[in-house]
């Protein structure tokens, strides 16, 4: 090329780089005209949903109000939050106890609201730990987490908390196979393919939501990503997918995309039980934390376990079936019916459709493609309805309306593709902004959706909001679907990376939304219940402070006789009885957190002064007019002071010569 | 190809300085400020009747549409920046794929040059490049896609890749040359922001559906 044809090759570059920069807007809107009609909530008035969030790295799950997108809590789950001092009082550390100690972060990626009949019930929502692995419930009555169990034989809990039809069981999956707890763990990487191994855990929930690792399932090596749950006539079932069933334990990018096809994993957990009731459970050691917080001691304990029942499929047939999905599959979700099992491969071309009816035929045909590691493999065609072709680029999840209709999310084409169930035509598409991971439909995953909505959780939003930095906001794009076509409403920023979500209708929480903790039902053994029991007292070198706190100050809000070397537990009850008046306590040089409390509730703060002086303590949540006069005074004295522990509000009266103005 | 000018061009692309020659400095500024004067039109032509802020973000674009000139360039602008690829970047628009490749991927992107697509039989391409024929230009572009990030020495002789489109091209190494379906030689590769770009001297052909 001489210069000046290359000047025009140049030129030619800029204007079809413009072309495609100048793509023609405003001949369609993305957004309807009646977009924001539709989505105004007017001041003072509830929202329609309650839309639960996963918080992804945040380790915490927010709480929204659908259609408005309004933030109304984030709920710290796994990760410590300084502003509600969880994790930093001495009642809530233990909620963060694991096998491997004290964990303040996790990584939540899924949602399960608890459900009866296949219908969401309102009574909890679960939360996964991805990294130490751990699953949460959170009671939805006060919006706390209530319980953390740790799960044994797993490492990277993804494929989980999906739950069964009546609350039976949340179940487990490990993303990462490895060496079992109970094994020599201390093996060669490269050694994957003979010592490494998958689980999945079915923990039970009783009537009161208590959990327990009823049983897990041990597997071949590869990698869990999600699962599903049967319903109605697939009740007792459950289908997990999973990816690298190459068994590659480098470079996945390449190795895990080798096969044409994975699998879906189809348990028969009615099955699995009766094993277990019949002893054909090996009873492993391992160990894992069981953290329990208590409404009533306003209080947390942990305990660690040390056993687990594990279900090896060799030993029990007709209990575990691989069924082919091509491409390494992340969503696996069952229709309101129960009967289809809708599979998305990340680098799939097609959206598999599996129907139970023809599982369950293959399975006494036993229509087989060999075998997985012992465990047989249905035939693909014997069990499929059908495939959608070319749906889009990337399918990850997919959710349904109640009329036989699916939404499936694109991460790679970044957009949501509707789809009939029946026939498997493609009937709308619409684009989000930017790269949706999961989406939800309010009642989606259950036998009763509610539909109105779809809801995409886009990972990407870069020139979607007010720049702020390196770092900005992931999003939820809400669609109206209550037509046939897709309309887009609203885009609003979410708290972490929003992984995947579930609405309820608000009525079915709000009405045992709890306002306040009686204080007659407090059995924090370091309650002080009434200011007749303030009191503070010395126990070698702790010194213990029961403090109430009532608009508008704290007994006692004078404390002396501290000394360098002590450790000063503040236990700080709330005696007020009134719904939105929690307390705050802080401390100046503590080197935690506040705490908040709730009425009627007592938490603890522990400090340890490092030096001599005069501390003030104050209340950090606006709670009255006179919030700023609700302090007080902490005296710390040199370790060999003779001063002596007094306590006392209103007596300390000023002494000694007052220095006049003269 | 492998021409001088193309690397320069390339160079220039990929912002490396050291071997940049000073007449393309030249040349450089003057798509600098070309581009420069597109976009401040585009920005002209977005503004939008509502809104509470005259800053203008993009409401109904795709990603690739996304004003960024501090990234590392993607596999879209690379390709846009390559004056022996303006066929696969029309091609790409025809079968809107310009704002997937924009996206984070991963991808590897089997990228065939002008030339490559003139050795295609008379009229393939202007067929392809007819409305009626998109699922054909998507399926055959697709099959130039897979969903991660492989740099050359990533490929092994014998290797399989399942392609974007739902088939799969095999993959030859002989004496570090590598080769896609027998057929396709990479020559050049560059790295882009959401993934690989091989440029190949050949169009892979998906396998004929039965």
């Amino acid at each position: 090329m001489n210069k000046s044809s290359k000047l025009i090759a140049i030129i030619t570059v800029a204007v079809a780089s413009v072309m495609i920069g100048c793509k023609p807007r405003g001949a369609q809107s993305a957004v309807s005209g009646d977009a924001a009609q539709k989505t105004y909530v007017a001041p003072g008035k509830y929202d329609e949903f309650y839309d639960f969030v996963s918080g992804g790295f945040s380790g915490q799950m927010s709480v929204y109000g659908l259609p408005s997108g309004r933030l109304f809590r984030v709920i710290p789950v796994f990760s410590v939050d300084p502003e509600k001092g969880y994790g930093y009082s001495e009642e809530t550390k233990a909620m963060l106890n694991t096998s491997h100690g004290y964990v303040p972060w996790d990584d939540l990626h899924h949602i399960a609201l608890s459900e009866t009949n296949g219908v969401q019930d309102g009574r909890w929502v679960f939360g996964n730990g991805n990294n130490t692995p751990r699953i949460a419930r959170v009671d939805l009555k006060t919006f706390r987490t209530a319980e953390i169990i740790e799960i044994p034989n797993s490492a990277g809990n993804h494929s989980s908390p999906f739950i069964t039809e009546n609350s039976e069981y949340v179940v487990a999956g490990t993303r990462f196979s490895v060496p079992l707890d109970n094994t020599n763990g201390d093996v060669p990487i490269n050694t994957y393919k003979q010592n490494f191994k998958g689980t999945v855990s079915f923990i039970r929930v009783d009537t009161s939501g208590r959990m327990n690792i009823a049983f897990q399932i041990q597997t071949p090596g590869v990698n869990f990503d999600l699962a599903r749950a049967g319903k109605g006539k697939s009740h007792g079932w459950v289908f997990f997918s999973c990816y690298n069933s190459e068994k590659a334990n480098t470079l996945l990018e390449v190795n895990a995309s080798q096969r044409d096809k994975d699998f879906i994993m189809c348990v028969n957990w009615k099955k699995a039980e009766g094993y277990v009731k019949a002893g054909k459970a090996e009873k492993r050691t391992v160990a894992y934390a069981h953290n329990v917080y208590s409404e009533v001691t306003h209080s947390a304990t942990s305990e660690i376990e040390k056993e687990v029942l594990v279900l090896d499929p060799k030993n029990c047939p007709d209990m575990v079936y691989f069924m082919p999905c091509p491409k390494s599959p992340h969503g696996c979700d069952t229709d309101p019916s129960g009967e289809y099992i809708v599979g998305s491969g990340k680098l799939a071309a097609v959206i598999p459709v599996f129907s139970f009816t023809k599982i369950q035929k293959a399975i006494t045909d036993k229509n087989y493609d060999g075998d997985y590691d012992g465990i047989p493999v249905l035939k693909y065609e014997s069990v499929l309805h059908g495939e959608v072709q070319k749906p889009g680029l990337g399918p990850l999840h997919t959710e349904f309306d109640a009329d036989g209709n699916a939404y499936t999310s694109f991460f790679v084409s970044s957009e949501i593709v509707k789809w009939r169930i029946s026939d498997l035509k493609v009937l709308d598409r619409v684009p989000t902004y930017y790269s949706v991971g999961h989406l939800s439909v309010p009642g989606g995953p259950t036998r009763k959706p509610w539909g109105k909505y779809v809801i995409a959780y886009n990972k990407i939003t870069k020139d979607r909001y007010l720049p702020t930095g390196p770092e900005l906001a992931q999003s939820a794009q809400l669609y109206d679907i209550s037509g046939e076509k897709m309309k887009l409403l609203l885009d609003f920023p979410t708290i972490g990376e929003p992984h995947y979500a579930e609405a309820i209708p608000a009525d079915l929480i709000v009405k045992n939304s709890q306002k306040i903790y009686k204080i007659e039902d407090n059995q924090n053994p370091f309650a002080a219940k009434g200011d007749a029991n303030a009191r503070v007292e010395r126990k070698g070198n702790e010194v213990h402070a029961y403090i109430t706190a009532i608009r508008s100050h704290f007994t006692p809000d004078n404390i002396e006789g501290v000394k360098l070397g002590d450790v000063v537990y503040f236990h700080v009850t709330n005696l007020e009885q009134d719904w939105d008046i929690p307390h705050g306590f802080a401390v100046k040089g503590a080197n935690n957190a506040e705490l908040l409390i709730m009425p009627g509730e007592t938490q603890t703060l522990a400090w340890k002064p490092d030096r001599v002086g005069v501390f003030p303590i104050y209340c950090t949540d606006f709670c009255s007019a006179l919030h700023q006069e609700m302090q007080g005074y902490v005296r710390v004295s040199a370790p060999g002071s003779t001063v002596p522990i007094t306590f006392s509000t209103g007596k300390n009266e000023p002494t000694g010569p007052i220095a006049q103005n003269k | 190809m492998t021409t001088p000018s193309f690397h320069c061009l390339l160079h220039c692309v990929m912002g490396n300085e050291r071997q940049k020659p000073k007449h393309m400095k030249k040349t450089f500024q003057i798509v600098v400020t070309l581009a420069m004067m597109f976009l401040m039109s585009c920005n002209n032509n977005t503004q939008t009747a509502a809104g509470p802020s005259s800053i203008e973000a993009n409401s109904d674009a795709g990603q690739a549409n996304v004003k960024d000139d501090a990234s590392m360039k993607d596999i879209v602008k690379v390709a846009v920046g390559s004056p022996d690829h303006t066929t696969l970047v029309s091609a790409l628009k025809q079968a809107d794929l310009v704002d997937v490749l924009a996206n984070p991927g991963p991808f590897t992107v089997f990228a065939p040059t002008n030339e490559a697509f003139n050795k295609l039989p008379k009229g393939t391409l202007n067929e392809l490049m007819k409305a009626e024929k998109k699922t054909d230009l998507q399926n055959i572009l697709q099959y130039h896609v897979t969903t991660s990030s492989l740099r050359a020495d990533y490929f092994k002789d014998g290797q399989t890749i399942g392609m974007v489109n739902g088939d799969n091209i095999s993959v030859s190494v002989k004496d570090g040359k590598v080769v896609l379906n027998n057929s396709a030689a990479i020559v050049a590769s560059v790295q882009a922001s959401n993934g690989m770009v091989h440029i190949v001297d050949a169009v892979l052909l998906p396998p004929v559906k039965k």
